[in-house]
């Protein structure tokens, strides 16, 4: 009589053990580098958190009265942005997927992505030396003829380096990137429901709405935050365009402009000493909240129509 | 509801391929007729040209004439947006909108055709058109919940519901049993039985015994050989083309010798 057999044991070949190790390592080194910047942002802000006017000479009373303002503008500028973005992106998406003759259609793809590869310092100086100045009259006609809708209220800015000016620097900067996702989703939309549509007597517009566009909404959602957050980190093109005073307002024409957190930090981070530094770093993390924030929102929304995905 | 199809020296042609040449059939109004033959002789293609589905892949074409009751569908004036709705299609794999209900699937059509419609008769339609496509008993308890999540055979009923929820003469159907099991092709192939006494249906099958089965005439499509363009054989009723076919090739493949 023999005992119970052991059980059996799958071989381990070298080569599986080194390749899943190694993809371990890849992974938590994601989880170490988020880990070590949290710290960071932490330990360096809590100083900054409890700071007022006398230890800081960038603060006027709080810390909160000082990272309010650059919370608003931060988002209302990617806000704008996206906005403007959104749209006209999934318009090129959808003229690359499903309109454009196929051989346009890869060439557009490679401007939109050339787009994408343009440094921000570049979209800045086009912020300011080309559209700047020929957004202005523009901002003149509306304020003199809509000037009674609030967004609109002058005075208008003599240089044009409005919120609205750098939202539109921003949008140009995450077209390319929600429309390559965008494109990509639409691009799978599966035959048979493209056809489905088109059996039922669907014009190819009807047809985009019943397939394509429900199928592609978590991919556009996934794509729009994507580009929120790139809008809501930008701080080159933003601190160039931009010229802020630190108001909140949502007039989008005048000369008084709430600025934005990243583009805050690269401005006053080269003349900041002692405590202002550990409050431009907490600035830092209210903004990494934020984006975290918006990541969790869309999140939220993808998963809550997930039965409805198509995935199942 | 139904209405007589005529074919008349059809050639398909995707860019510069000649896939289909030289079909002329009759199709009678409240009738089934079943397209059979080996993979590849073109009855799919033909199938998709009698509603102008075939226009959906670049390059493809058609010359001769394809009469509903008498008016061509390819005359220049004729919108084939229009000739869909009204030549109903169901697809070889089951294809409800994966984003919408049940209920959404079924109106689905009803609703690009732009009508505003009350709530109470839409409704009723639902009703009417999952009775029609007898899936109304499994389904009714849960209108709201998406159609993907229904088995195979149940979204193959749907995608019925939601082709006769638009009223249409004809139905076109492209294997519309080929990915389900026995049971859920009897449940089609009796609600086809059923569908015939409004609907003209057109079906295409690579299973015999469901043309023998399901349809008064049947048409065997063949080719010669692989860059060939595939060619009607005959047409005549399906048991003179199961017992006593003319052709010689009609009898070598319904009697299994080839294909």
């Amino acid at each position: 009589m023999t005992t119970a057999a052991a059980p059996i044991r799958a071989k381990q070949r070298p080569g599986d053990r080194v390749f899943s190790k190694s993809a371990v390592f890849a992974g938590s080194m994601i989880l170490v580098t988020l880990a070590a910047v949290a710290t960071f942002l932490i330990v360096q802000s809590i100083p900054a958190l409890f700071a007022d006017g006398e230890d800081a000479s960038i603060l006027d009373s709080n810390f909160w009265a000082y990272v309010g303002p650059l919370v608003f503008g931060t988002i209302w500028a990617a806000a704008l942005a996206l906005l403007i973005a959104l749209p006209i992106s999934i318009g090129i998406a959808l003229f690359i997927s499903h309109y454009a003759p196929r051989r346009l259609a890869s060439v557009l793809g490679y401007v939109v992505d050339l787009l994408a590869a343009v440094p921000s310092v570049v979209f800045g100086l086009w912020g300011i030396g080309v559209l700047a100045p020929a957004v202005q009259p523009l901002y003149s006609w509306l304020v003199d003829n809509l000037g009674w809708f609030p967004l609109f209220a002058g005075p208008v800015s003599g240089t044009g380096r409005t919120i609205l000016t750098a939202a539109l620097v921003l949008a140009v900067m995450i077209i390319p990137i929600i429309t390559a996702i965008s494109r990509e989703v639409f691009l799978q939309t599966p035959v048979l429901h493209e056809e489905a549509a088109l059996a039922l007597g669907a014009t190819r517009w009807e047809m985009i709405r019943t397939a394509v566009l429900p199928f592609g909404r978590p991919g556009i959602i996934s794509a729009a935050v994507l580009g929120l957050g790139r809008a809501l980190g930008e701080t080159m093109a933003v601190a160039m365009v931009l010229s802020a005073t630190g108001a909140v307002t949502f007039q989008l024409l005048t000369s008084v402009n709430p600025s934005t957190i990243a583009a805050n930090i690269a401005l006053s981070f080269p003349e900041a000493y002692g405590i202002n530094v550990n409050v431009l770093i907490a600035t830092g993390l209210i903004l990494f909240i934020v984006t975290f924030a918006v990541n969790a929102i869309a999140r939220w929304i993808v998963a809550r129509r997930a039965e409805f995905s198509g995935a199942n | 509801m139904s209405k007589r199809i005529e074919v008349r020296d059809l050639n398909v042609y995707y860019g510069k391929f000649l896939a289909v040449e030289g079909v002329s059939l009759e199709i009678e109004p409240r009738s089934v007729t079943a397209f059979i033959g080996p993979s590849g002789c073109g009855k799919s293609t033909f199938l998709r040209t009698l509603n102008r589905m075939h226009e959906v892949i670049p390059g493809a074409r058609v010359e001769g004439e394809v009469l509903i009751d008498g008016n061509n569908l390819y005359d220049p004036e004729v919108d084939p947006v229009l000739v869909r709705r009204q030549v109903g299609m169901v697809f070889q794999r089951p294809n409800p909108f994966p984003t919408m209900s049940i209920k959404e699937n079924v109106l689905a059509g009803v609703k690009l055709n732009n009508k505003r419609i009350s709530k109470s008769d839409a409704d009723d339609l639902v009703e009417s058109s999952l009775q029609g496509a007898n899936l109304w008993n499994e389904v009714k308890d849960r209108l709201d919940r998406p159609g993907s999540g229904l088995s195979g055979g149940q979204q193959q009923r749907l995608c019925i519901a939601r082709a006769i929820a638009v009223s249409p003469e004809v139905i076109l159907m492209d294997e519309p049993c080929s990915a389900l099991d026995p049971i859920s092709t009897l449940a089609i192939e009796d609600l086809i039985e059923e569908l015939k006494q409004e609907y003209t249906i057109v079906i295409v099958t690579h299973n015999m015994q469901q043309a023998s089965r399901v349809s008064d005439k049947t048409a065997f499509f063949n080719i010669a050989g692989t860059g060939k363009p595939g060619k009607l054989i005959e047409y005549d009723e399906t048991t003179t083309i199961f017992s006593n076919p003319s052709e010689k090739a009609t009898e070598d493949y319904v009697s299994g010798r080839f294909g």
